[in-house]
C-alpha cells in the first residue's frame, strides 16, 4: 500500500458505470462468503452484479450501459 | 523463422536482395503488383525489427535500401488508413466518449460465429491466422513507451506488465497461446503460418508495427491498443466457449479465459489511465487516437469479412 496518499496513483479506483480496479494483491470475500484472491497487477472487480466471471468483471457492464442510454 | 514466400514482384525483389545481401538493386524496386504483395513486402522488412529471420541478415535491419521501400509503403499505407477513418467524435468526457465510439461500432462479429456454428477446420484455420500476432502479442506496444511522458509511461507498463505475464514467463500471453497451439496439435513456432496469411492479417500486423516504430505515430498506436482491449473480453468469453464446443484442449481454452477477465482490466486501464491522460497532456493528438482506434476495429472487421465469406457462414 502507498505510504503517502498519491492522487495520480489509487489504490482503488471506481469506474463510472463500470468495475472496481484494485491495485496490488487482496482477498475478496464475495456475496456466498468464498475468498478470492487477486492475482494480478490491477483487477477489476465487477460492480453491476451481471459478470459471468464474478467477483471479477468481464465486460458485460457495458450491454446495462447501452441499454440504459437507449 | 525462415523468410516467406513472395506474393508479387516488390515481395519478390525486397526478398531477393534481403536473402542475399545485395540491396542496391531496390533502388529502383518494382511496383507492388497487388496490396497483398506490398503488405507482405512491409510485413518482411517491420520483421527484421521483431524476430528477424534465420535466412536474412541481421546487418540488413538498419539497410537505407530497404528502409527506402519501407517508407514508400509506409506512407501508401498510412494514407489508405487514414482515408478509411471518419471523423473523431466530439471531445467530451474522454472515457464516455471513447466507450461510446466503441459500443456504436457495429461491424462483423467472427466471435458469434466461433461461438455457435464454426467447424473445427474453421477454427484451427482461425488460430493459424492468429497466430502470426498473439505470438508476438504486445511487442508492438512496447515499442511506445519510450516516447511516452512519464505518467502515460507508467500507466501503459502497468497494463504491459499483465500481457508479460507480470514476471511469470508461463503466463506470458504470447507463451499461453503458443501453448494452446501445442496442445492442439498446431505448430508454435513463430511465423511458422505466414505463408497462409490473407492480407488483411498481413494489414493487421502491419498497422500495429508501423505505429509502434514511427513515435509520430503514438497516439494511433494507443489508440489502437485502446480499442483493441476494449472489444476483447465479451468475445474472447464467446471464442472460449466455440472451442469448449469443439473439444479444443484446455490450454487454448485457457488463452481466452485470461483474456475475458485481463481485458476488462485493460480496456479500463488503456482508455482512463493511458489514452485519456495522453490527449490531456497533448489534445492534439486527439484525431490520432481515434485514428489508431478505428483502424484497429476495422482491420478486424475486414478480416472477419474475409473469413466468414470463405466459410460461406
Ligand atoms: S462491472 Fe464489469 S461486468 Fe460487472
Ligand atoms: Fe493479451
Ligand atoms: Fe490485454
Amino acid at each position: 500500500m502507498n505510504q503517502t496518499p498519491n492522487s495520480d496513483h489509487p489504490d482503488i479506483v471506481l469506474c463510472p458505470g463500470g468495475p472496481m480496479l484494485l491495485r496490488g494483491d487482496h482477498v475478496i470475500e464475495d456475496e456466498d462468503g468464498n475468498e478470492h484472491q487477486t492475482t494480478r497487477p490491477v483487477t477489476a472487480v465487477c460492480r453491476c452484479g451481471k459478470s459471468q466471471i464474478k467477483p471479477w468483471c468481464d465486460g458485460t457492464h457495458k450491454f446495462l450501459r447501452k441499454r440504459s442510454a437507449d | 523463422m525462415l523468410s516467406p514466400a513472395s506474393r508479387g514482384p516488390l515481395s519478390h525483389a525486397v526478398l531477393h536482395a534481403l536473402r542475399s545481401g545485395e540491396t542496391s538493386g531496390l533502388l529502383d524496386a518494382p511496383e507492388p503488383e497487388t496490396t497483398e504483395d506490398a503488405q507482405l513486402a512491409l510485413w518482411i522488412m517491420y520483421e527484421q525489427h521483431h524476430g528477424g529471420f534465420d535466412d536474412i541478415s541481421d546487418d540488413l535491419e538498419w539497410d537505407p535500401h530497404v528502409l527506402g521501400v519501407r517508407r514508400r509503403l509506409e506512407q501508401d499505407f498510412e494514407q489508405t488508413l487514414r482515408a478509411r477513418a471518419p471523423q473523431a467524435p466530439e471531445p467530451g468526457d474522454f472515457a464516455e466518449t471513447f466507450f461510446d465510439f466503441v459500443a456504436e461500432h457495429d461491424g462483423p462479429s467472427l466471435a458469434a460465429h466461433v461461438h455457435r456454428s464454426a467447424t473445427k477446420t474453421q477454427v484451427r484455420e482461425f488460430l493459424r491466422h492468429k497466430s502470426i500476432y498473439h505470438l508476438k502479442e504486445s511487442d508492438h506496444t512496447t515499442w511506445v513507451v519510450p516516447r511516452l511522458s512519464g505518467p502515460v509511461k507508467a500507466a501503459v507498463m502497468e497494463l504491459q506488465y499483465d500481457e508479460y505475464g507480470a514476471g511469470n514467463p508461463h503466463r506470458l500471453h504470447a507463451t499461453m497461446f503458443a501453448d494452446g497451439l501445442d496442445a492442439s496439435g498446431l505448430e508454435s513456432a513463430y511465423g511458422a503460418y505466414i505463408n497462409e496469411a490473407p492480407v488483411e492479417v498481413l494489414e493487421q500486423n502491419n498497422a500495429m508495427s508501423m505505429f509502434g516504430l514511427n513515435r509520430r505515430l503514438r497516439a494511433a498506436s494507443l489508440g489502437f491498443l485502446a480499442a483493441f482491449e476494449t472489444t476483447s473480453s465479451v468475445p474472447s468469453r464467446r471464442i472460449a466457449q466455440g472451442l469448449e464446443r469443439l473439444g479444443f484442449p484446455a490450454e487454448m481454452i485457457e488463452y481466452y479465459t485470461e483474456h475475458v477477465e485481463a481485458d476488462a482490466v485493460h480496456e479500463q486501464l488503456a482508455v482512463r489511465t493511458i489514452c485519456g491522460v495522453l490527449i490531456e497532456e497533448e489534445p492534439a493528438l486527439y484525431d490520432d487516437v481515434y485514428f489508431g482506434a478505428w483502424t484497429s476495429m476495422d482491420l478486424e472487421d475486414r478480416y472477419a469479412n474475409r473469413m466468414l465469406e470463405a466459410w460461406a457462414a
